[in-house]
């Protein structure tokens, strides 16, 4: 009962949202290629499902593994910038600097340097996703109780045991959080990689799609990859209840 | 008197502008059990962190056999069990984590933890996660405890119950004890002697040899007695 009271909610708010955006499309004389009713959204989904399908599975491997190419270097990148004060300094404006590029003007030199293969795609994604893996995990680690590492002291554990037992699993909810955010720009990073240069894909796909006044199909790829984006964020939710439980309880001192 | 345990002399630190310590002097048997009182903020922390080697004196000299701090929160590790949290110091110095359960284990049952070894921290009473610490400290194989106020965040009747089973965990694992606290009482029912310290800078104002039979009770004459004169010369 209170499950079903608690999506109540959300579903009478996406009905309400569905609702207004048809009467919009239908009674303010808006054009159909602008801006399509969600109807024809409905409809495009089921008429194109076997392209929509096969586009899905290309991009949908170009995020996952661009995920895994952020998770390896950005932890890492973290790692490294824990362990070295030096490097630290040295590199972290630079990092922050990185992100400030707009990837659609990379994009393109990217794919003339690694082909029109998985491999631009990867880099993009992981270009994108890097940056927030990297600041939380780095963060978690460096957030870690000074008290706990004086006890690590006095216990004589050497910098790579205090690491092992203490850093690297009080960073773990943090890492976890870096992920989630990396899972929602990916799917933007994967369409802007196959816009740059790519015959597949959802993102290829939507390009296609507009000139060819086919916008009710190109809003049916954006919902296709809201829907994986949000499956992808709901697993890594699950993870973290996993994986982190300590995390979601108060963490204080015994009362 | 025995071997020194712990031997401070004209110890000073200072923190920025604020002494912690100035001219402390302090000696500790081998196997003696030493309480320190002291107002807060009067450098009792400071002078165990000096003792355990993770803090250097400003001036003076601190010698001591290796000593183990046991902070004052008990910092156990959410993601591991009482167990490991217990076992930690083994496997921090390179045992297997099956080894080094299997040292741990036996200390549950002889400390009254008995059945606690797979619950999780938060899944224990502050009392528990107080012994669980203290096996930790006592498992990292130190022949000096450095105790901070241990108790200081448990109710007044945990408290008291915890004051009995440290009594009875030393006496199974005799050790050079350096209790910190600012509980008057506490320090007469568990030490062989107490030191009294003064407000900032710390330092020694005044002894008191304990020398009642154990265990004792916090109502007997003598106890009381003993607690009346640490509080005559905190002032």
């Amino acid at each position: 009962m209170t499950r079903a009271r608690q999506l109540a909610w959300p579903v009478l708010l996406a009905l309400a949202l569905l609702g207004a955006w048809e009467a919009y499309a239908r009674l303010g004389g808006v054009d159909d290629f602008l801006l399509p009713a969600p109807t024809q959204v409905g409809e495009a989904l089921w008429v194109d499902r076997g392209l929509l399908w096969d586009d899905f599975l290309v991009t949908a491997q170009e995020v996952v593994l661009g995920i895994g190419v952020a998770l390896v270097a950005g932890i890492a990148c973290a790692v490294a910038l824990h362990f070295s004060p030096l490097l630290r300094r040295a590199t972290y404006p630079l990092l922050v600097a990185s992100q400030t590029i707009p990837i659609v003007v990379i994009a393109p030199l990217l794919v003339v340097w690694l082909g029109y293969d998985l491999a631009p795609k990867l880099a993009i994604i992981g270009l994108i996703c890097f940056f927030p893996v990297t600041v939380t995990a780095l963060d978690g680690l460096r957030g870690v109780d000074p008290e706990l590492r004086k006890l690590m002291r006095t216990l004589d554990a050497s910098r790579w045991q205090a690491f092992r037992r203490v850093e690297a699993p009080a960073a773990l909810p943090s890492l976890l959080s870096g992920a989630k955010i990396a899972v929602a720009v990916a799917v933007i990073g994967a369409v802007l990689a196959e816009q740059a240069g790519s015959s597949e894909g959802l993102g290829h796909l939507i390009l296609q799609a507009i000139p060819q006044f086919e916008t009710a199909r190109a809003y049916a790829a954006v919902v296709v990859l809201s829907a994986f984006a949000v499956t992808l964020f709901g697993a890594l939710t699950l993870a973290e209840r996993r994986l982190v439980p300590w995390a979601h309880r108060s963490q204080g001192d015994p009362a | 008197m025995p071997a020194k345990g712990v031997e401070i002399a004209g110890v000073s630190r200072a923190f920025g502008d604020v002494v912690a310590l100035s001219g402390m002097d302090l000696a500790v048997g081998r196997g003696e059990v030493v309480a320190v009182v002291g107002p807060s903020g009067c450098g009792k922390s400071t002078l165990l962190e000096l003792v355990c080697g993770l803090l250097r004196p400003d001036a003076g000299t601190v010698a001591s056999e290796p000593a183990v701090l046991m902070p004052q929160r008990d910092l156990l590790l959410p993601w591991s069990s009482a167990l490991d949290n217990a076992a930690l110091p083994l496997v921090v110095r390179g045992e297997s984590r099956g080894a080094a359960r299997e040292r741990a284990r036996p200390l549950f049952g002889q400390l009254g933890l008995a059945g606690f070894e797979a619950a999780r921290p938060h899944e224990l009473s502050g009392g528990m996660r107080q012994r669980v610490a203290f096996l930790r400290t006592l498992l990292a194989g130190k022949p000096v405890l450095a105790l901070d106020e241990p108790f200081a965040s448990l109710d007044a009747l945990t408290r008291s119950q915890m004051q009995e089973w440290l009594e009875g965990a030393l006496a199974r694992e005799p050790r050079t004890v350096l209790l910190v606290t600012h509980d008057v009482e506490e320090a007469v029912v568990l030490a062989d002697r107490v030191v009294v310290m003064s407000p900032r800078p710390g330092r020694v104002v005044g002894e008191l040899d304990v020398g009642l039979p154990r265990p004792r009770a916090r109502t007997s004459s003598d106890v009381v007695a003993l607690r009346e004169r640490a509080l005559e010369m905190l002032g």
